[in-house]
């Protein structure tokens, strides 16, 4: 009896490193330790590698004149561009080409994505045999092979191939006319304007509608007149001229109009392509994941095929697409850094590459040209997140 | 009493015989003209496949140089691919600059490492510790020394001298080998409940993954040289090596966690309640399942590793794609127009050969692992 009046009795006393939250703290104190040494360590080398190579440090380069020439380039540059404007460059023309790159590539993954799940065989097929050769074949290789084998192949200059519409191709690249509007065209671009929020604005009154009343209403096919009739009723009113500045084969290349350089053309094709392949894997991998009971459910509910797929499968699909079709707009935007392997003046090129190689400040380019791609890559993940919370099924 | 029967007096007509449901009509009305709008894209598929296959069979095969034809051939207008150039400059693409005397030896690294690891691979075989051990352990030490040389009265053979395919071989098979574990330790280490470990495992995985492998290997080439002790110089070789590793890794790290989330919570607390530590816990019951759970993402990051190999040109290794870019851009005496085109061909032929096998064996190894979680 007096033994259950004795209270708790004390744990009993074991050798006090086997209590996993000490244990725990002296782990992480030790791993901790380790690492800082570790830092401090190479710190402590490179400064000492830097003062006997003479090297300063600092980020006062930027400042300075950079002198070379940036073959392509968005904004206004020259040699007398500081380092600054030319990490601006750099990374101008790095979201250029990604920026296009996963455009073309979305189009071209999805449209390959479906046909690899289309009934008919042939379309199937081809679809297959793109997505098993183009993903299994470095996209290093098939820059080179664009770019070398392929645009640099092209005829010269006084023999380019004649493209429709006064446009030309050759070994500098692609050349087309430059539409060069007038001051009266602002007013079709205020129209266009106009017409995406009145579509805007009547979707929302079709869905209210069809809400309360059940009736439908041909939203598409409204939507697009109105964008396509009103931008032109303001350009006939208005009476805006575009003039077109077509390319005319000088004495050595071609001028006037614009020029598309075969390094940006190369990057171009082969990032949209090779990404495009995963993209395709991913669409599939999406509308397959969709439980083929809703497509029977959506049946017979009596929905007709284009608002089956629309309204049951495309978006219950997409909530499993579009985790990994961002990480492949990432991953698309990250290897636009292999321009650098065949000249094309992105980040790397310019930054990592030429400027480092003039200044000899390797840890700062390096550290800044890194910094552009992380704070690219938590951006695109915030988004996500806020599209992930908004999409998320909510289960009971 | 007689007429109460029925007898029927003639034959019933033959039915018309049932709508065949096999053959190839039957499979082509189905799969090739099921609507009009799929007979027409079959019609667009059939005219496709006439333009691009005549032309490329034309260039690969038909209007082609073999591999015993000579410039001259491959310089005919209307010559294909030219064969002859890549059968001439094998060697090159195979192993660099590496002494042709001395070609035997990264031969037998190649023979050795077939050896050991086709054995690995058939599930059917015996004595798999034995092998991996040998494989993982043994034979990297036998091919080092086998190819760098300086013992054994084997002349020295510097990595600059390694190139071509030998080169991206060992970069994609040391990578895989060093990365893989790593990636497990830095995957435990994000699911670790200590701040500390945790913090610098998301850390390190979070950075490396959101900049390209080019900076890394940037950094590999210029930076790690000036983290080294002075006087230090650290090979071009290994600098690749722990480009192509730490980066390996850390997307690795990202999919073992996709298998370990999806373990469920019950086998954690049931081997905890074994009385089994940490280590036994992943080691026995954790990780054996959520490594079989991402296979196919485990074997996607090596094929992504073994593709990314083409980048180590930027640390001045000549791997195969950087060899045939090399022999493209400089074998004066075998330029015609083709020639580059049959180059890069060939490249991509090797890296297709490897990676396309690769996916294969792991779609396998997902059926043959297969112990039903999948419905």
């Amino acid at each position: 009896m007096t033994a259950l009046d004795a209270g708790p009795t004390e744990a009993p006393r074991t050798f006090f490193f086997n209590d996993p939250v000490i244990r725990g703290i002296v782990y992480q104190i030790v791993v901790g330790l380790i690492l800082v040494s570790f830092i401090a360590w190479i710190i402590g080398n490179t400064a000492a590698n830097l003062a006997a190579q003479n090297k300063t440090t600092g980020f006062d380069f930027l400042w300075k004149t950079a002198g070379f020439d940036i073959s392509f380039s968005l904004l206004p540059w020259s040699r007398a561009s500081t380092y600054w404007q030319a990490f601006l460059v750099g990374i101008t023309n790095t979201l250029l080409v990604a920026f296009i790159g996963i455009v073309v590539a979305t189009i071209l993954g999805f449209t390959i994505g479906i046909a690899r799940l289309s009934s008919n065989f042939i379309i199937s097929s081809l679809a297959t045999v793109y997505v098993e050769t183009i993903r299994n074949i470095p996209l290093l290789l098939q820059l080179f092979f664009w770019y070398f084998a392929v645009l640099k192949t092209m005829p010269a200059v006084r023999d380019s191939y004649e493209l429709p519409l006064d446009s030309f191709i050759n070994q500098r690249g692609i050349f087309f006319p430059q539409p060069l509007p007038d001051a009266q065209f602002g007013f079709v671009w205020i129209g266009l304007a106009v017409a995406i929020v009145g579509v805007l604005v009547l979707r929302r009154w079709a869905r209210k509608r069809l809400e309360a009343t059940g009736q439908r209403f041909p939203v598409f096919l409204t939507s697009l007149a109105v964008l396509l009739v009103l931008p032109a009723l303001v350009w006939l009113i208005s009476g805006a001229q575009v003039a077109f500045d077509p390319p005319v084969l000088g004495r050595f290349n071609f001028e006037g109009g614009v020029q598309l350089p075969p390094e940006f053309l190369a990057l171009l094709f082969g990032l949209s392509i090779y990404t495009a392949s995963f993209i395709a894997e991913t669409v599939r991998g999406g509308i397959q994941a969709v439980n083929h009971g809703q497509t029977e459910a959506a049946q017979s509910l009596g929905l007709k095929e284009g608002d089956r797929l629309r309204l049951v499968i495309v978006p219950q699909a997409m909530r499993v697409i579009v985790p990994p079709l961002t990480s492949q707009y990432l991953n698309l935007t990250k290897n636009s850094s292999l321009g650098a392997a065949i000249g094309y003046p992105e980040l790397v090129n310019v930054f990592s590459g030429t400027a480092l190689n003039q200044t000899g400040r390797a840890i700062e380019c390096i550290a800044l040209t890194m910094l552009v791609y992380l704070i690219l890559s938590l951006l695109t993940s915030a988004i996500m997140n806020w599209y992930n919370a908004r999409v998320t099924l909510v289960e009971r | 009493m007689t007429d109460t029967g029925y007898v029927r007096s003639e034959l019933v007509a033959a039915k018309p015989a049932p709508n065949p449901t096999s053959g190839a009509v039957v499979w082509a009305k189905k799969n090739l003209f099921a609507t009009p709008m799929d007979a027409l894209l079959t019609a667009f598929g059939v005219l496709f496949l006439l333009w691009v296959v005549p032309p490329f069979f034309n260039f690969v095969l038909g209007h082609a140089v073999g591999p015993m034809g000579t410039v001259e051939e491959c310089r005919a207008i209307t010559a294909g691919a030219c064969w002859a150039y890549v059968y001439n400059e094998m060697e090159f693409f195979i192993y660099g600059f590496y002494d042709i005397p001395q070609l035997w030896r990264p031969n037998i690294v190649f023979a050795l490492g077939a050896l050991l690891f086709v054995p690995l691979l058939i599930p059917k075989l015996p004595f798999k510790r034995i092998n991996a051990l040998l494989f993982l352990f043994v034979y990297p030490v036998v091919a080092y020394f086998l190819l760098a040389g300086g013992v054994f009265g084997l002349s020295e053979m510097p990595t600059e001298k390694w190139g071509g395919l030998l080169v991206t071989l060992i970069i994609s098979v040391v990578g895989i080998t060093l990365a893989f574990p790593l990636g497990i330790v830095l995957a435990l280490g994000r699911q670790s409940t200590l701040p500390v470990i945790k913090t610098i495992c998301v850390t390190f995985i979070e950075l490396i993954r959101s900049v390209p492998l080019i900076t890394i290997l940037f950094m590999a080439s210029i930076m790690l040289p000036l983290f080294m002790p002075q006087g230090m110089t650290v090979d071009k070789l290994l600098r690749a090596l722990v480009g192509v590793t730490l980066f390996t890794s850390a997307y690795l790290a990202e999919v073992v966690r996709g298998g370990l989330q999806a373990i469920p919570r019950g086998q954690y607390e049931a081997a905890a309640s074994l009385g089994l530590g940490y280590w036994q816990r992943m080691y026995f019951i954790i990780l054996p399942q959520a490594l079989k759970h991402v296979i196919p993402g485990i074997v996607n990051s090596f094929i992504a590793l073994f593709k990314d190999t083409s980048l180590v040109y930027i640390v001045g290794m000549k791997d195969l794609l950087e060899a045939v870019k090399t022999k493209n851009d400089s074998a004066l005496e075998w330029q015609s127009a083709n020639t580059a085109t049959t180059g890069y061909l060939f490249a991509a032929i090797v890296f297709w050969a490897f990676c396309f096998s690769m996916s294969r064996y792991s779609m396998f190894m997902e059926r043959r692992l297969n112990t039903g979680h999948k419905r």
